[in-house]
C-alpha cells in the first residue's frame, strides 16, 4: 500500500492530489508503526505527517499554482542515484537484527536497564515520556529548541515576503 | 466558506473537543501514549480548523499573533528554566529530583509535567504561528479554484 501511495505521488501531476496522497502516505506509516508497537511515534505520525504537515502543504499550495510544470522527460542519473542510494540502504538492512529479535543491544542492555530503572527511580507508567523527559530530557530540550527555530526562521522568511508584497503594492500605486 | 453549514456546525462542535483532548494528551502522557508534542500539535490544529472553516482573522482575534509569538519563546523558556532551576538549587541541569527533594520520584513526576507542558507550548505557538504566516499570504480562494 505504501509502495501504490508512493508510486501515484511520482506519476501525478495535480499537486492537490499529491498533498493529499501523501497525507495517505502518513496515515499509512501511522498503521504501521502501530503493527510495531511504537504507538506513541504513530500519534506523532498521525497528527504531524497526516495533520498539520497536509495543512501547511495545502496552504503553501494555495500561494503558487495548483499543478506540475515542466517537461516530465525521464532523466538517467537521478533515476540511477536513487536507485543506487535504494539499494546501499536495503544491502543495510541486511546486517539488522530481524524486528523484535532478544538478542540485539538495544534489547540486552539499555532497553532492560530503563524498563528495570523506571520503576524505582520515575515511576511513571509510559516509559516512553519517562524515557523522552528525564533520562533523555536534553535531547529533548534540543528537539523543542530545533522546532523553536524553525518556527521562527518561517516567520522571518515569510514576513519578509509580506514586507515586499506592500512594497510592490506601493509602488504601483505611487505616482509614476 | 459561508455556506458550508456542515462545516461550520461540525467545526463548531469539534473545536472543543480538540482542545480537550489535546490536554488530556498532553497532562496524561505520563499513563498513556502521548506527550507535549503531540498535544502541541493537536491543539494547533483546533485553532487551524477555526481559522479554516472560519475566518482567519476570526482565529486572530481568538489568539493573536502577539501572544502566539511569545508563547513560541515560552516554552523553551519553561524547558530550559527547569534546567537551570536545577542548576541554582544544586543538583544537575533538568535533574527533576531538585524540584521535590524530599522525594525524588514525586519530582520526577512533576518535572515531567513541567518539560512537557514546555514542549507542548512551543509546538503549539509554532504550529499556529506557521499556519498563519502562510494563511495570511494566500488570497482568497473560492471552492471551485480547488
Amino acid at each position: 500500500m505504501l509502495i501504490i501511495t508512493a508510486l501515484s505521488v511520482v506519476v501525478t501531476r495535480s499537486l492537490f492530489a499529491i498533498v493529499t496522497l501523501s497525507g495517505v502516505f502518513s496515515l499509512l506509516s501511522a498503521l504501521l508503526f502501530i503493527r510495531m508497537d511504537a504507538v506513541d511515534v504513530a500519534f506523532t505520525e498521525a497528527a504531524v505527517g497526516a495533520g498539520i504537515s497536509t495543512v501547511l502543504m495545502l496552504g503553501t499550495l494555495a500561494l503558487t499554482s495548483r499543478s506540475e510544470r515542466g517537461d516530465k522527460k525521464t532523466q538517467v542519473a537521478p533515476l540511477f542515484l536513487v536507485i543506487l542510494t535504494g539499494a546501499l540502504l536495503i544491502y543495510g538492512t541486511v546486517d539488522m537484527p530481524h524486528f523484535g529479535a532478544p538478542d540485539t543491544p538495544a534489547q540486552t542492555h539499555v532497553g532492560p536497564d530503563y524498563l528495570e530503572r523506571i520503576p524505582k527511580e520515575i515511576d511513571v507508567p509510559n516509559a516512553v515520556t519517562a524515557i523522552l523527559a528525564s533520562y533523555r530530557g536534553y535531547d529533548t530540550l534540543g528537539e523543542t529548541a530545533v522546532v523553536f527555530t524553525a518556527g521562527i526562521g518561517v516567520l522571518m522568511l515569510m514576513s519578509g515576503l509580506a514586507r515586499r508584497r506592500r512594497e510592490d503594492e506601493d509602488d504601483k500605486e505611487g505616482p509614476s | 466558506m459561508r455556506h458550508h453549514l456542515i462545516l461550520r456546525v461540525i467545526t463548531k462542535l469539534l473545536v472543543g473537543t480538540i482542545f480537550l483532548f489535546a490536554l488530556y494528551v498532553q497532562f496524561h502522557g505520563d499513563y498513556s501514549p502521548g506527550g507535549g508534542f503531540q498535544a502541541g500539535v493537536i491543539m494547533a490544529v483546533g485553532f487551524i480548523i477555526y481559522g479554516l472553516v472560519f475566518k482567519l482573522e476570526k482565529a486572530k482575534a481568538v489568539f493573536p499573533p502577539w501572544l502566539v509569538h511569545k508563547i513560541v519563546a515560552l516554552g523553551v523558556l519553561v524547558y530550559a528554566g527547569t534546567g537551570v532551576y536545577s542548576l541554582l538549587v544544586g543538583y544537575t541541569f533538568l535533574d527533576y529530583a531538585a524540584i521535590d527533594p524530599h522525594s525524588p520520584v514525586h519530582g520526577q513526576h512533576l518535572g515531567i509535567l513541567i518539560v512537557e507542558l514546555g514542549v507542548g507550548i512551543t509546538v503549539t505557538g509554532v504550529m499556529v504561528a506557521i499556519y498563519y504566516a502562510f494563511a495570511a499570504h494566500a488570497p482568497n480562494l473560492k471552492d471551485e479554484d480547488w
